[in-house]
């Protein structure tokens, strides 16, 4: 076996090993590169950013914790700076392995913030058929959250008094790890027009794309890339940034085993021919 | 630092590396993290539906409201369960029959509106040389007929209409590319984030031990 077809047969364990050496060096060794900017998701910021003090947001935490590495840190931003700015949230977790999730990271923040439920935040939680939920908030947010996360009925709850559908929030953020955005985006914009923006994971982000073309959301941030960007621009949090430099390296390093996959398969193929 | 948190981290690194052992061989670790997972994720959605689903939706509505309606709806989702008898799997037909109904009503309106009218409208685009969007729409154009005539098999992929299937899985191979290589910075986001855990918990133990 001469080399380059060594190259081809190469053992997918080597591959591993050396994926994980170019993740672990950074880990031990941090450096920053720098982050540049999509419009996709600077379009997310400057929606969040114009919202004034008492206006409502809609954060549909939609992700289990399998995915925490990918789109927590966005949820995290994105909370951070509306808490900041005094921005109301109203929060639901339709992701069946994710209100636990999503309530710690809201007890956390609102605890730094010193934010208080039902007057700062109002945490709907989980109710399964994430398709009849989505629509039935359209509708009132109490025919599938009669009460919030905690057991207090919503009309109780002073930030939620006069707050009834889709029509009295500014505008939605859905962070998920599904196919629930299909959902947001098909009954939520579809059916209720509501302005809707995607955080994803990397493997979702292409998929919806096209929606952003045809405006259907108007902002995407995609895995943690666009987690980091979202950082860079609100300045809330850092973790997806730390993490660019390994994503970075382990890039490099796939890119250099493609190129010497291709090269082996090219060479090999052309020694056959002769 | 308390102990708790020290000893579930430790659990959280020993179930990471458990997982991470497939990637030399199948082996025991692996299996028993695995199932893990799957008999965890089951036994916490069952109790995430009870208390999210029947008690808020069947139990309390009947039992506290007198809403007794609800118990047809109940009643219907029951019947699904006659599939586990091969003698009253029929039972089962009418609830899927109603279910289908019900969704299929709703969802065709809106899925067509939604990801085929919107679509198409949007690969409606004005084409001009005046700038670089309208070469970017011509791309878009170009591309939407060439990966449709890809598809097209009602006639031979030869002279005109084979050069567009032919520039038209071009197309389609640089879409998936996109999407392999996005698939790729998932997968190594989440190996990072896992190698950063381990590497935290290796920071909190020889402080919670050693004080540094």
């Amino acid at each position: 076996m001469n080399f380059y077809e060594r190259l081809m047969n190469l053992d997918r364990r080597w591959v591993y090993l050396v994926v994980g050496i170019a993740v672990i060096i950074p880990v031990l060794n941090p450096f920053r590169v720098p982050v540049y900017v999509t419009q996709e998701v600077k379009a997310i910021y400057d929606c969040v950013e114009s919202l004034e003090p008492g206006d409502i947001l809609f954060l549909a935490i939609d992700y289990d914790p399998q995915a925490m590495a990918e789109v927590h840190p966005m949820a995290k931003a994105i909370m951070r700076q509306c808490f900041a700015k005094d921005v109301k949230l109203i929060i639901s977790a339709l992701s069946q392995n994710g209100p636990g999730m999503a309530e710690q990271l809201i007890s956390e923040l609102s605890k730094e913030f010193g934010k208080k439920s039902g007057i700062d935040y109002c945490y709907l939680g989980y109710k399964p058929y994430f398709s009849i939920v989505i629509l039935g908030m359209g509708q009132n947010f109490r025919i599938p959250f009669p009460t919030d996360y905690y057991g207090v009925p919503l009309d109780s709850l002073p930030m939620m008094r006069g707050v009834q559908n889709y029509d009295d929030v500014k505008v939605v953020i859905d962070i998920s790890s599904g196919n629930i955005t299909d959902y947001w985006i098909i009954y939520g914009n579809g059916r209720y027009n509501v302005k809707l923006a995607v955080g994803v994971t990397g493997v979702m982000t292409a998929n919806y794309y096209p929606y952003l073309a045809s405006g259907q959301i108007f902002g995407l941030m995609g895995g943690l890339k666009g987690a980091s960007e979202y950082e860079v621009l609100s300045k809330q949090g850092d973790r997806a940034i730390k993490m660019m430099s390994i994503q970075t390296t382990a890039h490099i390093v796939i890119i250099l085993f493609i190129v010497a996959g291709n090269i082996g398969y090219f060479m090999s193929r052309k020694k056959k021919i002769k | 630092m308390d102990l708790g948190t020290i000893i579930w981290n430790t659990v959280a690194l020993f179930l990471t590396l458990c997982i991470f052992s497939f990637l030399y061989k199948d082996n025991p670790f692996y299996k028993f993290a695995e199932h893990l997972v799957v008999g965890v994720s089951a036994g916490y959605f069952a109790i995430i539906l009870y208390f999210n689903g029947f008690i808020p939706k069947v139990w309390e509505p009947v039992t506290q409201k007198g809403e007794w309606w609800y118990l047809l709806p109940t009643i219907l989702g029951m019947m699904t369960w006659a599939r586990f008898s091969k003698k009253w799997s029929w039972i089962s037909r009418f609830a899927i029959a109603f279910y289908m109904g019900i969704a299929v009503g709703v969802a065709i309106p809106l899925e067509m509106q939604q990801r085929v009218i919107k679509q198409l409208h949007a690969t409606m685009l004005p084409v001009h040389f005046t700038n670089i969007q309208g070469v970017w729409n011509l791309l878009i154009m170009l591309g939407v007929l060439c990966g449709l005539i890809y598809f097209f098999f009602s006639m031979g992929h030869k002279g005109v209409v084979g050069g567009a299937a032919r520039l038209g899985i071009w197309i389609l191979m640089i879409g998936f590319g996109a999407g392999f290589g996005l698939t790729v910075m998932g997968r190594i986001s989440l190996l990072a984030d896992r190698i950063t855990e381990i590497h935290n918990w290796y920071l909190m133990v020889t402080k919670a031990l050693w004080g540094f």
